[in-house]
């Protein structure tokens, strides 16, 4: 049974923060559930769906993240209380619905969990997701430990029932990734049942909805006023506060005991930050001379903090702040204790050693010189590797210059060497076809480079359709090639719409890509990019005329395919592996670059290395001396 | 209770693939069932394909500890592998860190590549000896190189090591929660060599 489930209240546990959000939805008696995948959110919707079929309530994995927020929103209409999650990326794919629902309002708690992930740790951007909440004047609240991830979640659903709008809940990498202890309280009985009545319309009466929204937007207000997830430690009559929200309350708590402050420098640590609690932290500043604002990514914060005490100037007097606009903490990546004591020593004017200074000396020069880098790739056995090769090698024959177009997933890394540098665009979901419908409209400005966009097939799902079908309505040249590899593999193979299985793992029918292509309107065709050799070829021949057209690879993901499969033994036969004189220049562990392929320095042949090797064999079809081996298990 | 040091600071560190996630979920767990609070900071996403990965794991009597061990406070570090324990002592290491690694290198693809070099293994340790306490050397490969259960075998030699205040039932019990039925055996197995080879060094 999962770690969700267990009905011991007051036990302690230990929870990733994902799986508390989801346990504090648990614990209001959610009703309904959806989410897309994406780092660092997805273990929110992974934990709710491995407890729904017991609990009984409602979890999808959604196309994307629009028609998830649409969907918990239909569920909200109707008097039940919904979760949605997503990625910060998610946030924009759906905010045009967000910004009507906020003039409509909601029934059921809409609970709107967004994960950021600063130091874009696995994003293709960095965004502060904090600003939606003041754009869309909603209310909005930062868990700063495991226990208020839960503990917030589950009075968010009262809260949005209370003002009537979505309340959203910003997480952050190092919160929903991390792990800690979480008390448990009660799951209660469910009894809700759904029921539309009235209407929700946001097109009429716009202006009167917008002074509505604002005024619920106070109501919200008054109740962060007493809220328990604003507190105040520290002397009393402290002249110097730090102000900090999420995640920067542990690390301002350390920091300040790190630099033995804990006399003299309080913390205010704000949990309610849109729209904040004014009165609670006028009270709190009325001694204080300077401020310190610890927050991660943008001045969210600080801007706003700055707001207040410019309007509550004449009660406040002057106080100092520093914070990302005074240049003492970045305003992008993540932050760590480490970077809150430099800056809190930096005010006060005391010195912050993390460790003896030579000793850090040595091992900064020993990692500069000594430790060679070890940077992402493809999996043994990922079938990208041999799409992206194949991709290389077609346009290569090709030979007019022609690039790919990339988008996101884990064939992002064709960015890097993992893919042979292939991708020279990347931006966000379903950009890649959109980019190349216009690189292929350029003809008429002697523009004469393939162009090949590649994407995923949850990507394919999720955004890339009316990309496609927009090449056919207007002629563009664009050679789409779709890596199917059967799941959303970057976040953990989640199931999409062409998988077969739901969310619970149940059956579900499959969308076919092919289908949907064929459809459309454009040529497709389906092939295995472990055929290398006739992936190349016939990529080769799809790039040799105009108009619009889909490859389809397919091949499971191999991290899942080789857990579920014997692995066959992979090896290399050494009589027929004639190393350096092959002229092959070690193509299997130096070009094509698995990293289950070494080079053994003694023999000075290839080798195999089994702790690594997953056994696909596709080193096997593209050595020149057919030196690699197979052998089924 | 208390610790001799509070927080406590604990790095694992392998490769992407390594299973160090599991093995910092079963030790962590193992110490909330000895009343500590623990935290475990981990790297994801991309890292998983191949890269570096850490988890870090703080135990306190005190309070919950925010995820990030700061620069050079790494009382132990538990190495899946032999250079990224000495990457991760350039960080978090100091003079009075304990280090205990697997001798076995995963090379990354630049030197495979031939664009860097992995230096002797040997030398590496060698290095490692050079800027900490003590290093204890667990073999994770059997002589035919026989891929084991690295992650959990490394447990094993942690939890036998008594480096951590917590007893090796506990984290038994915690696999039992954390595992599928069908998992635990294999896994109680290089579990328990890890114990062994600790103690029989």
């Amino acid at each position: 049974m999962s770690i969700l489930a267990i009905d011991q209240p007051g036990r302690s546990v230990l929870m990733m923060g994902n799986e508390a959000i989801a346990r504090g939805a648990l614990e209001a008696g959610v009703d309904f559930s959806t989410a897309y995948p994406g780092t660092p959110s997805s273990e929110i919707m992974e934990s709710l769906a491995r407890v729904a079929e017991h609990f009984g309530f409602y979890a999808e994995w959604s196309v994307n993240e629009m028609v998830a927020l649409e969907a918990a929103a239909a569920a909200s209409f109707s008097g039940l209380r919904a979760i949605v999650a997503m990625k910060q990326n998610g946030v924009n794919v759906c905010s045009d619905f967000l910004l009507t629902v906020n003039l409509t309002g909601t029934k059921g708690g809409l609970v709107f969990v967004v994960g950021d992930d600063p130091s874009a740790i696995s994003s293709s951007n960095e965004q502060d997701s904090r600003n939606f909440a003041r754009f869309a004047d909603l209310p909005l609240l930062e868990p700063a430990t495991f226990q208020e991830a839960k503990d917030m979640t589950r009075w968010a659903f009262e809260l949005s029932e209370r003002v009537g709008l979505p309340c959203m809940i910003r997480s952050v990498t190092r919160l929903s990734h991390s792990r800690g202890n979480v008390k448990l309280a009660e799951i209660p009985q469910r009894s809700r049942s759904a029921r539309f009545e009235g209407g929700y319309v946001a097109g009429v009466f716009v202006p009167i909805k917008h002074a509505e929204l604002h005024q619920k937007l106070e109501q919200a207000r008054e109740e962060f006023e007493g809220s328990e997830f604003n507190w105040y430690v520290g002397p009393e009559q402290a002249r110097f506060v730090i102000v900090t929200s999420g995640s920067g309350w542990l690390y301002s708590r350390e920091a300040v005991a790190a630099l033995g402050l804990d006399g003299e420098v309080g913390i205010l640590k704000i949990g309610t930050t849109w729209p904040l609690p004014e009165r609670f932290i006028v009270d709190h500043l009325k001694q204080v001379t300077e401020v310190l604002i610890v927050e991660e990514v943008d001045p969210f914060l600080e801007q706003n903090i700055k707001v207040l005490l410019a309007e509550q100037a004449k009660t406040l007097g002057p106080i100092e702040v520093y914070g990302a606009r005074s240049g003492h903490l970045p305003a992008f990546g993540d932050i760590n204790q480490d970077k809150v004591a430099r800056a809190l020593a930096d005010i006060r004017g005391l010195e912050y050693r993390a460790r003896d200074e030579q000793y850090a000396q040595r091992a900064g020069e020993l990692a500069l010189t000594y430790l060679p880098p070890r940077i992402p790739t493809f999996c043994p056995g990922c079938p990208h590797r041999a799409s992206l090769w194949a991709i290389k090698a077609a346009l290569k024959l090709d030979g007019r210059d022609g690039f790919v177009a990339g988008d996101i997933g884990c064939y992002s890394l064709g960015v890097g060497p993992a893919g042979f540098w292939q991708l020279k665009t990347l931006h966000c979901m379903g950009a890649g076809i959109g980019l190349a419908n216009g690189f292929g409209q350029l003809g008429q400005f002697a523009f004469d480079q393939p162009v090949v966009a590649v994407c995923g097939d949850s990507t394919f799902f999720h955004a890339a359709i009316p990309g496609l079908i927009n090449a056919r309505f207007n002629n563009s040249n664009v050679l789409m090639v779709v890596l199917d590899n059967g799941g959303t593999a970057m976040t953990g193979f989640q199931p999409h719409p062409g998988s077969g299985t739901d969310a619970l793992g149940r059956p579900a029918p499959v969308v076919e890509i092919e289908a949907i292509c064929k459809a459309i309107g454009v040529e497709v065709r389906v092939r295995d990019p472990f055929e290398v050799d006739r992936a190349i070829e016939e990529l080769y021949d799809m790039l040799q005329d105009g108009g619009a057209k889909v490859m389809v690879f397919r091949r499971k993901c191999f991290l899942v395919e080789s857990r579920e499969k014997a692995r066959p033994r992979v090896f290399v036969d050494p009589e027929k592996c004639i190393g350096d004189e092959c002229g092959c220049a070690r193509f299997c562990s130096r070009v094509f670059n698995c990293p289950g392929i070494i080079w053994d320095q003694e023999a000075k042949r290839a080798k195999i290395d089994e702790v690594v090797c997953t056994g696909c064999g596709v080193c096997a079809t593209l050595c020149p001396q057919g030196a690699i081996i197979v052998e089924e298990g | 209770m208390a610790l001799e040091k509070d927080p406590l600071n604990l790095i694992i560190t392998g490769v992407g693939g390594q299973g160090n996630v599991l093995a910092s979920h079963i030790v962590a767990s193992a110490g909330i069932r000895e009343g500590l609070y623990v935290t475990v900071g981990e790297t994801y996403g991309t890292s998983q394909r191949g890269g570096a990965v850490m988890s870090h794991v703080r135990f306190s009597f005190q309070a919950q500890c925010s995820p990030l061990i700061p620069e050079g406070q790494a009382d132990i570090v538990v190495g899946l592998e032999p250079m990224e324990a000495l990457r991760v002592i350039t960080d978090f290491g100091n003079p009075k860190t304990k280090v205990i690694v697997s001798p076995r290198p995963i090379y990354p693809i630049g030197v495979l590549s031939g664009q860097a070099k992995y230096p002797p293994v040997e030398e590496v340790l060698g290095k490692l000896a050079d800027l900490v306490d003590t290093v204890q050397v667990v073999k994770t490969t059997e002589d035919g190189d026989t891929p084991l259960a690295a992650n959990v075998l490394m447990m094993g030699a942690l939890a036998g090591s008594g480096l951590v205040p917590i007893p090796i039932g506990s984290f038994e019990e915690a696999m039992r929660e954390i595992l599928s039925p069908r998992d635990l055996e294999t896994n109680l197995r290089a579990f328990r060599k890890g114990v062994e080879a600790i103690r029989t060094g």
